[in-house]
């Protein structure tokens, strides 16, 4: 085999109180597209971002091409020969194409740009890629996709040997899609080295020659693709952390009444109608890879996103989801997967946080009392174990996982009949996850109804009366008592080489 | 929170000796007619608008948002109280009129920037530019002046203090109890810091983002009646001209950030007694009327200096962390 053109070994990034990256090697080799696998967290952004120079290496080496080197910024890497499209397209849409694919290296005459030379010089870079519009036309005129190739085009302008693609393809149709392969297949045999950022499951066997798969911060796997089946990549993906922690007392009681009932709850490009029950004192978990639409069940139920069909039943009688007050009102409490941007109000102590929730409910007008609000604070810091055990500590200062606790408390303290958590122990540590975990397991055996969304399978499976699959934005099947891990893997990867077995296929509800 | 008001609080007494050193008497009050005087009560006196409006801007910059119409408002409730009582109204209705007429106008600003989601600024600006029209509308482009002697009690009179005075500490004590001893507070700072988790959290954020809006053009009329009350005139033009920027700066000053969130009414009128006796002290040492703008700009940007550090050394040690090992 040739040389790689990357070479990242002992890779570690650190963030405050957080190791991003730890000890990963990576290689990438000219002429082939690299699939870098792994959910939300997995370091798939930072190992991308440790190449170009954004985040500094707290340990590792890179060499690119032959040679080591530590670039400091993107745009030192940029100039090497390392380009980076991102998710978003980054352009200027109010400039045209040409403009855009040269900004900032634009052909000058005397000092003043020579836009003739600048719109066939673009042109040729366009013809490159096969992609035939009018370089003197405005960016935003044409659509995401096209925009997404100009920016290609211009990741390509610098005669990129790598050419870094993260999540190309989230806002791209089928057609888009297959456009953007042709043109990752055409710089591919000119011997570009592709690394391809994606989470959907097809895309990666269709284009990638190899993949890199990263879970919470390390190295799992180095594959050819042809030799990594769907059900191994997902098992890679999601790992399995067996015997960890201790298992979770199973009750024995019979769950109660229905408390909440979906009928064809959906919503237009977010997720397909689905139909949903969850009954009081039972958990039921929601397990999906990222993008499965998981996370928009959970956000439908709580009225965070209007549903635009189907109805939701809330003890029987027919609730009109207005907003999340509204669920709020009906006993439904929901806490965001994105802890920072949804959930802590980071500014404010641990005290204002816990209360928040109960204080909205109440008014304005109608304080929480001082006392009240220590009583909450002191109970819920002993029963969460929050650390610091400090109310008065700006919530922003503290850990992921007490983050996490504080606002598990949040909505404890409003009693709600129905506890809808998504991912809540994301990027925290085992015991505080652990902790969580029994929590949830003991709200449930005191009567409340919990949904439980992870991307961990293992952890869903725990914790689970009845586990929910989703897939590609439907719900694909719901699986009754004692499932395994296993079974919920299959179903997760579908489609696969693994067919499914024999008594999973009888529990597939829908 | 005590920190942060360490520097304006040193700002303000180093302006006060200033001004002891240059005139001795500075600090002397005297009581004549039942009615006190002296340096102090004219700079709490003058800056009373100024402080009204800083205290309605400092909820609004709480949310994460910014009123620049503010000085437009004022320059309406002046106009409109004034073109009423010239046309032979009663004082006390026309005032009313005024503050009903401004209520209305926040409830614009608040509309346009919690139920459109028009950027602040911009959905402010509209009132800024346009308010200053419909005051010349309503003062038919003249100068009002009226001869009331109950209006005139509210910019010039006295009860022991000069009425003004009196009337910005009572908002000023209003604000603090009700934000403080009921929720409000706290769930203003929470829709400014985490808009999105206040949602979630079910607290009524457009709700909230609208009454600091309304609050604000209320705060602004009231100042708007001392400034025409005081000139027994009302000027569409000139009255409350850039006294937004004031209020902004005071606010600014007073440590609460524009990025919303936590706010301090303290550091607020801090803030607004700074900028007031930095106005005064122009004229007691004498600076030359040229370079009085240059000399206030100087001071202001020592201060914003001064409560600036802390972030640069919070910088400054990431940087260091973020060093390769």
């Amino acid at each position: 085999m040739t040389e790689p053109v990357v070479d990242m070994r002992g890779i570690s990034v650190e963030f405050p109180g957080v190791k991003a990256l730890q000890e990963v090697d990576f290689r990438l080799f000219p002429g082939e597209v690299h699939a870098l696998m792994g959910e939300n967290g997995a370091g798939k952004s930072t190992l991308i971002k440790a190449l170009t120079g954004v985040h500094p290496l707290a340990a590792g080496q890179v060499s690119y091409a032959g040679e080591s080197v530590s670039f400091t910024a993107p745009a030192e890497a940029q100039a090497a020969g390392i380009s980076t499209v991102y998710q978003e397209v980054n352009l200027c849409g109010n400039l045209t194409v040409a403009e855009n694919i040269l900004l900032g290296r634009e052909p000058r005459k005397f000092g003043r740009i020579d836009g003739k030379r600048m719109r066939a010089r673009a042109a040729e870079l366009l013809a490159r890629i096969g992609l035939h519009i009018d370089p003197g036309s405005v960016l935003e005129s044409h659509p995401i996709a096209v925009q997404q190739l100009v920016a290609i085009a211009r990741a390509v302008a610098v005669d990129a040997r790598v050419l870094v693609l993260d999540e190309p393809t989230s806002s791209l149709d089928a057609d888009e899609v297959a456009e953007l392969f042709r043109i990752i297949r055409v710089l591919r045999d000119e011997g570009v080295a592709v690394l391809f950022v994606t989470h959907f499951l097809e895309q990666v066997y269709e284009i990638s020659d190899r993949i890199t798969v990263l879970r919470n911060g390390q190295l799992v796997a180095e594959h050819s693709t042809a030799a990594l089946s769907r059900i191994d990549l997902v098992s890679a993906m999601l790992g399995r952390e067996m015997g960890l922690l201790e298992e979770i007392e199973r009750r024995s009681g019979t769950p109660g009444q229905a408390f909440l009932v979906a009928e064809g709850v959906g919503r237009k490009g977010s997720v397909a109608p689905f139909d949903l029950e969850v009954r009081s004192g039972e958990v039921v978990g929601l397990a999906g890879l990222l993008g499965s639409g998981r996370t928009e069940v959970a956000r439908l139920l709580f009225g965070a996103d209007k549903a635009d069909s189907g109805r939701i039943l809330v003890d029987g009688k027919p609730l009109k989801l207005t907003g999340p007050r509204a669920a709020i009102e009906a006993g439904v409490a929901f806490s965001s997967e994105d802890r920072k941007a949804e959930g802590i109000v980071a500014d404010l102590s641990v005290r204002d946080n816990l209360i928040l929730a109960m204080q909205a409910a109440r008014g304005w007008a109608r304080p929480v009392p001082r006392k009240l609000a220590d009583e909450l604070v002191a109970k819920y810091i002993e029963l969460l174990d929050i650390r610091p055990a400090d109310p008065d500590r700006a919530v922003g200062n503290l850990s992921g996982g007490n983050q996490q606790k504080v606002l598990l408390a949040r909505w404890l303290v409003t009693e709600p009949k129905l506890l809808i958590l998504d991912e809540p122990t994301r990027g925290i540590d085992v015991g505080a996850k652990a902790q969580i975990q029994k929590v949830v397991a003991d709200l449930a055996a005191e009567g409340m109804a919990v949904l439980f969304i992870s991307a961990e399978l293992e952890e869903v499976v725990r914790v689970s009366d009845r586990v929910v699959v989703m897939r590609d934005r439907h719900k694909v099947a719901e699986l009754d008592g004692d499932v395994g891990v296993d079974d919920v893997m299959a179903l997760i990867a579908g489609g696969g080489d693994h067919g499914l077995d024999k008594d999973v296929e009888k529990a597939v509800v829908s | 929170m005590k920190n942060r008001l360490l520097w304006p609080v040193l700002a303000l007494v180093a302006l006060l000796v200033l001004n002891v050193v240059v005139t001795p008497s500075f600090f002397s009050l005297r009581l004549q007619d039942g009615h006190l005087y002296g340096s102090l009560i004219d700079i709490l006196r003058n800056g009373a608008p100024t402080l009204l409006i800083a205290l309605g801007m400092t909820l609004v910059i709480a949310t994460r948002g910014i009123d620049l119409s503010v000085g437009a408002v004022a320059a309406i409730a002046g106009a409109v109280t004034c073109t009423y009582i010239a046309s032979g109204g009663d004082a006390w209705t026309g005032m009313g009129l005024a503050l009903v007429l401004c209520g209305v106008l926040g409830l614009w600003n608040g509309f346009l920037v919690s139920v459109l989601g028009i950027q602040p600024i911009i959905a402010t600006l509209v009132l800024m530019t346009a308010g200053r029209g419909i005051a010349m509308l309503i003062t038919e482009g003249q100068i009002v002046t009226v001869d009331s002697p109950t209006f005139r009690e509210v910019g010039a009179g006295f009860v022991v203090l000069p009425i003004a005075i009196l009337i910005s500490l009572a908002v000023l004590g209003l604000v603090a109890l009700v934000t403080r001893r009921t929720a409000l507070g706290l769930l203003i700072e929470s829709v400014g810091v985490n808009p999105s988790a206040s949602r979630l959290a079910g607290v009524r954020a457009r709700t909230i983002i609208w009454t600091v809006y309304v609050f604000a053009a209320l705060c602004a009329a009231v100042a708007g009646l001392m400034i025409s009350s005081n000139v027994s005139a009302a000027d569409a033009n000139n009255a409350g001209l850039w006294i937004e920027m004031d209020a902004i700066l005071a606010v600014v000053i007073g440590g609460t950030s524009l990025a919303g969130g936590r706010y301090s009414l303290t550091g607020t009128l801090l803030g607004a007694l700074i900028i007031q006796t930095l106005t005064t002290t122009v004229y007691t040492i004498g600076i030359a009327p040229e370079i009085t703008l240059v000399f206030k700009a100087v001071v202001v940007i020592a201060v914003c200096l001064m409560q600036a550090p802390v972030r640069i050394r919070v910088r400054g040690v990431r940087g260091k962390q973020g060093v390769p090992a």
